[in-house]
């Protein structure tokens, strides 16, 4: 994929109040490659992932994407204005949990939103290119309809819709199939790895060890707040050497096996 | 009871009852757009300006209308602010009104779940973006059974404008009621009128709620 971003994360620091949420993490996302983040609850990985496009603002430490430092105008300096984090947030794409999506407008709406107001694309155009992204996660027939009548599986992929029309060079993935019941994990999970393939940079926080070890380029491993160890999957999956990423598979092995 | 009387009556209190409803209505729209204007900068505005917003709130919510009207209307012209009684009941009805619609707003504005709020932010949308395209949407349609009902609680707080002589139906009815000493038939005859304008305000109020939440429902 031609402009797929790069993310370095160097150092970083964030508090919940008295709770220390990341601890000097240091991560390299590369362009065009799929990352995921793994670990128990409260390990801080949808911290990260929030951090990266400034949802989550960290304290100290850099996160630069494609160089470009994100929340601050200098390491340690003043936040960015909010103009200019709008413009970097443009090209980042995310996907939550709950999708998110504005129960008011149409699955067609809530795609053309960004683009006309954010992108500043006149109306056809941008129902134009809502209709292709609507189209390339399988739905081009629930355009008109609004996320109540559609499924969670549905809704999800609504959202990724969403985020693809604005062109991201870089897509966070937070949970996308753990609020999704069992059998509609399947079809979020196969546009995902769709734009794997297609060279979409991608750092997914999941409990989807499948997703990981099948689609995921590099897998991070976090537990309180520390990012423990990185590696390939089959590095981290399959021959894990610390005896935290054992403890933690071994409870997966455990539900699992039947 | 002689109810021939209203034949005679029947214009004045018509007449009444129309100063009723223009002060109700435009006092509920008064008051309505300066809570929202309230909730907004008490959601966006810098600190400060939130004490002192909640300071407003809890004095006006705090003392009685009767009380907020007499001194506007009669300790104004002390200040320089001469009003006639019809202008200076819009704006006490405004003032006393704005306090409850701005808390309904509040707590509107605080029920539309964050994380649409963030989706938003995600793509680079502007707050004013926001506040217009999602947050206002999605507040007002959480709002408006609040909104009706302190609409309907208006209807009888214009009742005291007629104290600083507003010609309204309650104005109107004392006066019948002075002229003639048919205290029950005046007393019947203003709730009667005050029944059909607050049914008729909580049936639009029902059609209204049905319209705007008929895609929010969730259908499985």
């Amino acid at each position: 994929m031609p402009g797929a971003s790069s993310v370095e994360i160097r150092k970083v620091n964030k508090h919940h109040g008295q709770f220390h949420a990341l601890k000097d993490v240091d991560l390299d996302i590369l362009p065009g490659k799929v990352t995921c983040l793994i670990g128990p609850s409260g390990s801080g990985k949808s911290t990260l992932l929030r951090c990266i496009n400034f949802l989550d603002e960290y304290e100290s430490g850099e996160i630069r994407i494609d160089g470009q430092l994100i929340g601050y105008q200098s390491p340690g300096g003043a936040r960015m204005p909010g103009r200019t984090l709008r413009e970097i947030r443009r090209s980042i794409g995310m996907v939550f949990q709950q999708f998110n999506l504005w129960p008011h407008m149409t699955a067609l709406g809530n795609v053309t939103e960004g683009l006309i107001r954010v992108r500043g694309l006149p109306k056809t155009e941008a129902e134009r290119r809502a209709r292709e992204a609507l189209e390339k996660v399988g739905l081009s027939d629930k355009m008109a309809s609004h996320p109540s009548r559609l499924s969670g599986g549905q809704q999800q992929r609504v959202a990724i819709a969403r985020t693809l029309a604005m062109e991201p060079r870089l897509m966070l993935f937070d949970e996308p199939t753990s609020a999704l019941d069992p059998e509609l994990v399947g079809e979020v999970l196969n546009v995902m790895k769709t734009l794997a393939t297609e060279g979409m940079t991608m750092v997914v926080v999941t409990h989807e060890m499948g997703f990981a070890a099948h689609v995921a380029d590099q897998v991070a491993f976090m537990e309180k707040g520390e990012l423990v160890s990185v590696d390939v999957p089959d590095k981290i999956l399959h021959n894990p050497q610390d005896s935290r990423i054992k403890a933690f598979l071994r409870t997966y092995h455990e539900r699992n096996s039947f | 009871m002689d109810w021939t009387i209203l034949q005679q009556y029947g214009p004045l209190l018509l007449s009444g009852f129309g100063t009723t409803i223009l002060c109700w209505a435009l006092g509920t729209v008064f008051s309505m757009v300066l809570g929202l204007l309230i909730a907004l900068l008490q959601r966006y505005g810098p600190r400060p300006l939130g004490w002192v917003i909640q300071a407003y709130i809890e004095i006006i919510r705090g003392t009685p209308f009767l009380v907020q009207l007499f001194v506007l209307y009669y300790g104004g012209p002390l200040i320089g602010l001469r009003l006639d009684a019809l202008p200076a009941g819009l704006l006490g009805l405004t003032i006393y009104g704005s306090p409850y619609f701005a808390e309904i707003f509040r707590s509107a504005f605080n029920a539309v779940p964050l994380g649409q709020i963030e989706a938003a932010r995600a793509i680079g949308m502007s707050e004013l973006s926001i506040i217009r395209r999602i947050l206002l949407p999605l507040g007002l349609v959480s709002a408006l059974p609040a909104l009706v009902n302190f609409s309907i609680i208006l209807t009888k707080e214009t009742v005291i404008l007629s104290i600083i002589t507003v010609p309204e139906l309650t104005y109107q009815t004392q006066r019948m009621s002075t002229e003639t000493f048919r205290y029950i038939e005046a007393n019947l005859a203003l709730a009667l009128f005050f029944w059909a304008l607050v049914e008729t305000i909580s049936r639009v109020g029902r059609k209204l709620e049905k319209r705007v939440t008929r895609h929010l429902i969730e259908r499985t």
